[in-house]
């Protein structure tokens, strides 16, 4: 590991102003992964910019609308403990909760999950299902983008070499919908997703057709993956076994995976399907838990 | 649970608290890694990103200059090695092999391959001067598999290897195949032709890892007076000391090893990797010098097990295994031996078998050099053959477990090499197995199944010596050299407790350095509760004998009028009896002669062989191939179960190994021979998540030839559960693989014909 500065700003302010003196910087939440990275001589710097100590990076708040706004350095487990941000999004905690394990949870956080841009992160297929945006700030000002629009291949994100991510927002959940998320691991912990599903499903009022759904796909793609296909070929149609079918054979087409270490070509376009189907089931058992 | 219902002894079959066991779970135990010294600095090792390459040259100039940097070494700085082979306790190693594996010379034989190493202050300026140490490369093709080295025109590890029969005879033309040997007896094709069923197929594994928490690691001062002291942790200080002896052709009396507390081995830690480096790092920066490992280099280059190729036939007559054909090619990595011939002897020993030809084949590739692990070369060989009866016994319609009880090995039989057994325990295994609630329960739901499988192992005796010191309160200090993996602290002051009628708090062990205590083999082979409590039992008899002595003295009559028992003297006459505790002739030790030390030396024989049955229940999700562990009851023939919780550990931590190994563990490598999931992450062992609780059946059949009945238990839990899980995945999914591991991958792709 090379020598490098630690930085610790207490405001966006000076972490603009560190970002801009020309040096090569890391951004440092949890450290979860940079710190690894660093060490194992994946990723290199001058300087370290610890965003911990901006208040805007540690703060959540859930509006009165129902809209929840989370600090991109905030920890996992302070998420998920709150019991009321548990109970309205269950699907960004079957995420958060699976993100390393309660040591890591307790450092890590959404932001850096996201800034990591694996294509097997955890926080993504969720997040996409839940139709989340993302804000941006620079000294430039600020800007937002659907979670979806973030990635650009592994460990390549959308932000300008002076950006931060400084927030994730889900929106207030439409009603009558439910939302789930899983993964499929070899093992049943400290493992990573061989490939990933998250899933909304939104009924109409009577509970019998299908109004939309969102089915977002991990680690089957060089990006997590939106698969719009599976909304087009499920609407209007009744939430059955045979409907969730055709939507995970609309993952399953979209899907280009990789043969590697965690699992074969074959094998992830598969799960996509089989994990968006259960996912969507999953996903449709809530929606009739809350009714 | 046990099946013994009355025991003969009062210490032996207890479970006390183990006398390491507040260290270690309070975290002030010293590992390896834990050594601090004044002065120390920090090693680290450059290693090849190739897989097979001449060295051209190596530069490390620049290194030298960099900050903070002390000394710098590669292969020129070591002494010529000799040519020739030295025994390790678990498997030899050709010296000139073993220090160009330290450090290579002329060529990298794998991935990982240490070719230079730098000792700076701190381990990040050692780390950025391997940047700067440029190594020319020859780059060769590398060749990774069994079967393809085999090929006559495979590249060749070494141009001067042939393949040696057992005759002696060396083949005509350079081979990747080191050496050939073969068991055969009776007439194979003749019972073939004369078989009601047979079952022929290619069986192959993976090489995988042991899996150890604490990686390697040394450190080491070269002292002034030229005397080296090396603190490592190590399966056996005396056999360190010896090989670094011979790679620095220093002599073996001026090196001390001090062994640390382990963290794990199961084989793995026999070898030496790092220790003659930081000897002669230390040499030349005047400093103490620690070397670490990381998981990355553990997986690279330490020494896994081979990866195997095994054909096999099997037939079978009226019920009768009549004939058994078997070739096993097995990987012995950059260098030669694998653990090939154990495979082939253990491969058929829990049956009586007439006809059979077993030719083993070990064979050279570019992945580190394999070394011991855990009933090394048997589980794969069980792998095949105990699938194979497993699906002979389907074919016939018997039960798999009766079939082996009307095959099942006794005394007298032969082992394949001609060795007649004494007395073994295989058949009251499958008794055992048999009349358990486990296997008399119904195997009931979709995508379950149910396998059972049995193993061998052939346990080791060698060489121990320990040391027994009497202290003035009654206590008494037991110094041994076996280093404790597995909780032979507890077992052998136990062992020494009941010889000596004590309780087992009294008797305090400590595990010497190798200047301190005679010379110990490795803790290894099964063989430490074993042959280490044959001597503590004869140091035990020692005291006995003094204290006999001590006391006929005192009351003025011949020792053998004297008996001890339950830890007193006792003089019996017609007229009166006169008793002295072990306290109070320890209290009286100065003015009766001095101080009573008891002494057991010797080269264990009869170490018995350890037999096991397991059974296990699944279920095979068929939608991603994950397969999950239900149930799982491993019955053991343990001899006597010293301390039973600790008997219950090695077998519950051998099961999980072979769950691993069965279900997920492998060295994945892409084409350049790079291992691409060297790390915890994607080597995926078990977790406490991932297995149920292992339920663990003792069944007690005395080993002859131990004061106490020990066999070694902790290798043979390993040897079963590989074929027991493929059976069990046959039977919910009527899918036979043949190949490990049977990762969710593998199972998915052919319960749904993906690839």
């Amino acid at each position: 590991m090379e020598a490098f500065d630690y930085l610790a700003p207490h405001s966006l302010l000076e972490a603009y102003a560190a970002l801009g003196n020309g040096r090569r910087s890391l951004m440092l939440a949890g450290g979860t992964d940079v710190i690894v990275q660093l060490r194992e001589d994946r990723r290199h710097c001058d300087q370290l910019i610890d965003l911990k100590h901006i208040p805007e990076m540690m703060s959540m708040k859930l509006t009165p609308e129902g809209r929840l706004e989370i600090g991109a350095a905030k920890p996992l487990a302070e998420i998920y403990e709150d019991g009321e941000i548990a109970r309205r999004f269950p699907a960004l905690i079957d995420s958060a909760t699976i993100i390393g394990g309660t040591a890591i949870q307790s450092r890590a956080s959404f932001g850096g999950n996201l800034c990591n841009a694996s294509p097997a992160a955890d926080s993504a297929p969720a997040l996409m299902a839940l139709a989340a945006r993302l804000v941006i700030g620079s000294s430039r000002g600020t800007r937002e983008m659907p979670v979806e629009e973030f990635f650009l291949g592994p460990g390549r994100n959308a932000l300008q070499p002076d950006e931060l991510l400084l927030q994730v927002i889900v929106p207030a959940q439409p009603a009558h919908s439910g939302a789930f998320y899983h993964r499929f691991i070899p093992r049943n912990e400290m493992d990573i997703a061989v490939a990933s599903a998250g899933a909304r499903i939104t009924l109409d009022a009577a509970g019998e057709r299908i109004e939309s759904v969102r089915v977002a796909l991990g680690a089957v793609a060089a990006t997590p993956l939106m698969v719009a296909g599976a909304n087009t070929a499920v609407v209007g149609k009744p939430p059955t076994a045979e409907t969730f079918a055709l939507a995970g054979q609309a993952a399953a087409e979209l899907a280009t995976p990789i043969t590697d270490m965690r699992g074969s070509i074959a094998q992830r376009k598969h799960l996509a399907s089989v994990l968006t189907v259960r996912a969507l089931e999953g996903a449709l058992l809530r929606l009739r838990e809350n009714h | 649970m046990t099946t013994t219902e009355r025991s003969p002894y009062k210490v032996i079959g207890t479970r006390p608290i183990r006398p390491d066991g507040v260290e270690k779970v309070t975290g002030k135990a010293q590992y390896g890694a834990d050594v601090r010294l004044p002065g120390m600095i920090h090693g680290r090792l450059l290693r090849s990103p190739h897989a097979h390459a001449y060295i051209r040259r190596i530069d490390t100039s620049a290194a030298e200059k960099m900050p903070g940097v002390l000394a710098v070494l590669t292969h020129h700085d070591f002494p010529a090695a000799r040519d020739e082979m030295q025994e390790l306790g678990e498997g030899a190693v050709n010296l000139k092999e073993l220090s160009d594996n330290i450090l290579a010379s002329d060529k990298v034989l794998y991935r990982g391959h240490a070719v230079a190493a730098v000792a700076a202050l701190s381990p990040h300026q050692a780390e950025e001067a391997l940047k700067k140490i440029v190594v020319e490369y020859e780059v060769l093709p590398p060749v990774l598999d069994v079967m393809d080295a085999m090929r006559p025109d495979a590249p060749l590890l070494s141009e001067t290897r042939f393949t040696r029969e057992m005759t002696g005879q060396k083949s005509e033309k350079p081979s990747n195949i080191a050496s050939h040997l073969q068991f055969k007896s009776g007439d194979v094709e003749a019972a073939f032709a004369e078989a009601d069923a047979i079952v022929e197929r290619d069986y192959t594994t993976k090489m995988v890892h042991q899996g150890y928490i604490e990686p390697h690691n040394a450190t080491a001062s070269w002292n002034a007076d030229g005397t080296i002291t090396i603190w490592t942790s190590t399966q056996g200080p005396f056999v360190v000391r010896a090989q670094v002896a011979e790679v620095l052709r220093h002599p073996i009396s001026t090196i001390r090893v001090i062994p640390m507390e382990i963290g794990g081995g199961f084989g793995g830690k026999i070898p030496i990797y790092l220790d003659p480096v930081a000897a002669l790092l230390s040499k030349k920066s005047g400093r103490p010098v620690k070397v670490l490992m990381s998981r990355t280099d553990v997986f690279e280059a330490s020494g896994p097990t081979s990866g195997t190729h095994i054909a096999l036939k099997v037939g079978v007559k009226d019920g009768v295994i009549t004939a058994v054909k078997a070739d096993l090619a097995y990987e012995a990595g950059a260098y030669a031996g694998s653990p090939v011939g154990a495979g082939a002897l253990m491969m058929l020993s829990p049956y009586n078998i007439e006809n059979f030809q077993i030719d083993g084949y070990d064979v050279v590739v570019n992945k580190p050099k394999t070394s011991a692990y855990r009933a090394p070369g048997a589980p794969a060989a069980a792998f095949a053959i105990e699938s194979a009866l497993d699906e002979l016994a389907h074919k016939i319609g018997a039960d798999p477990l009766e079939l082996r009880k009307k095959n099942t090995a006794r005394e007298g039989t032969r082992r394949v090499d001609g060795t007649a057994f004494p007395r073994i325990g295989h058949e009251e295994c499958v008794d055992a197995a048999l009349n358990s609630a486990h296997y008399r329960s119904p195997i009931e739901g979709p995508n379950r199944g149910r396998g059972v499988a049995s193993g061998y192992w052939i346990n080791a005796g060698m060489q121990s010596s320990v040391v027994a010191a009497v202290n003035t309160d009654g206590t008494v200090n037991l110094i041994e050299g076996s280093t404790d993996i597995g909780g032979t602290r507890a077992s052998l002051a136990m062992q020494l407790a009941e010889t000596l009628g004590l309780p087992f708090d009294v008797i305090r062990p400590t595990v010497a350095d190798t200047d301190s205590v005679g010379y110990n083999d490795v803790t290894g082979g099964s063989r430490t509760t074993f042959a280490s409590g044959m001597a503590v039992h004869e140091a035990g008899l020692d005291i006995q004998r003094q204290m006999r002595e001590r006391a006929a003295k005192g009351w003025g009559v011949a020792a053998d009028a004297v008996s001890y028992a339950d830890g007193r003297v006792t003089l019996k006459t017609d007229s009166e009896t006169k008793e002295l505790s072990f306290a109070e002739i320890a209290k009286k030790a100065a003015s009766t002669g001095g101080p009573i030390v008891g002494r057991g030396s010797l080269t264990a024989r009869g170490a018995g062989a350890a037999y096991a049955t397991h059974i296990v229940d699944v279920e095979v999700d068929p939608d991603t191939g994950k397969v999950t562990i239900l149930r799982y009851t491993a019955v053991q023939d343990v001899g006597t179960a010293i301390h039973p919780s600790y008997v219950e550990g090695q077998i519950q931590g051998g099961v999980v190994q072979g769950i691993g190994w069965a279900l997920n563990e492998e060295y994945y490598y892409d084409d350049d021979g790079r291992m691409a999931n060297s790390s915890y992450l994607d080597y995926r062992m078990p977790t406490a998540l991932d297995v149920p609780m292992i339920d663990a059946v003792l069944v007690e059949v005395p080993n002859p030839g131990h004061p106490y009945g020990v066999r070694g238990v902790g290798e043979v839990p390993i040897v079963p559960p590989l074929a027991a899980i493929a059976n069990a995945i046959a039977d919910a999914t009527g899918h036979r693989f043949t190949s490990l591991p049977m990762s969710p991958r593998r199972v998915v792709e052919e319960l749904h014909g993906l690839s």
